[in-house]
């Protein structure tokens, strides 16, 4: 089981499932209507560090953080 | 790196960054200074922060710097800020002008692009996403 969390004005509690790779959270949160305005335009994180390949392995108790356009400053 | 509840004590920050620095004989000190400007009837901005990414990012640009010779320092508020305040002040100290005019700009260039800070405009204390003005960080719709 890996978790999934969702910053900034995501406004959406994080959610537990099962996941083998980066290409499994994909397909599960893209059957989210809640995150189709969000997913092609959000950046990933995986357990705190930013990640850029879909074939990333999860193991249990990973956290995969969604993290949505910035503006600092 | 620092992070502080409301509005920024610039003068505070800045005058202490240049005592902390003031024996390590670099020639050059550039801070930047964000200030909230009033525009379109906002009262304030409001800011959230994830502070494990945040922190990573600024470690990277704190190797960058010193494989150049130079220090960056970065401050930022969290939650509301009021017009005519501080949100967020940096710093590039380097022994040469050269190197930290060159820093700065990519510094904040990079802060504004890739750090994980989330921007709100507060009226009628609501506060409202800037979606217009953020920009997805690199490597944005990996998941799409």
């Amino acid at each position: 089981m890996i978790k999934v969390e969702f910053l900034g004005p995501i406004a959406k509690e994080a959610i537990e499932m099962e996941a083998a790779t980066l290409a499994d959270v994909s397909t599960k949160l893209k059957e989210d209507s809640t995150l189709s305005e969000w997913l092609d335009k959000c950046a990933v994180a995986l357990n705190d560090t930013m990640v850029n390949d879909l074939g990333t392995a999860l193991k249990d108790g990973d956290r995969v953080s969604i993290l949505p356009p910035v503006c600092g400053g | 790196m620092e992070l502080y509840d409301g509005p920024l004590n610039v003068k505070e920050i800045f005058g202490r960054w240049l005592d902390e620095q003031a024996a390590s004989n670099y020639g050059a000190y550039i801070p930047f200074v964000g200030t909230i400007r009033a525009e379109d009837d906002i009262e304030a901005l409001s800011f959230d922060i994830y502070e494990p990414v945040l922190q990573k990012w600024f470690d990277e640009w704190q190797e960058k710097a010193k494989a150049v010779g130079a220090v960056v320092k970065m401050a930022h508020a969290i939650g509301d800020v009021p017009v005519h305040t501080s949100s967020y002040v940096s710093a590039v100290f380097s022994p040469k002008r050269r190197v930290a005019l060159e820093l700065i700009d990519a510094f904040v260039e990079d802060f504004k692009a890739n750090a994980p800070i989330w921007k709100y405009d507060v009226k009628n204390g609501e506060r409202i996403y800037a979606a217009d003005r953020s920009t997805p960080m690199d490597g944005s719709g990996l998941l799409a």
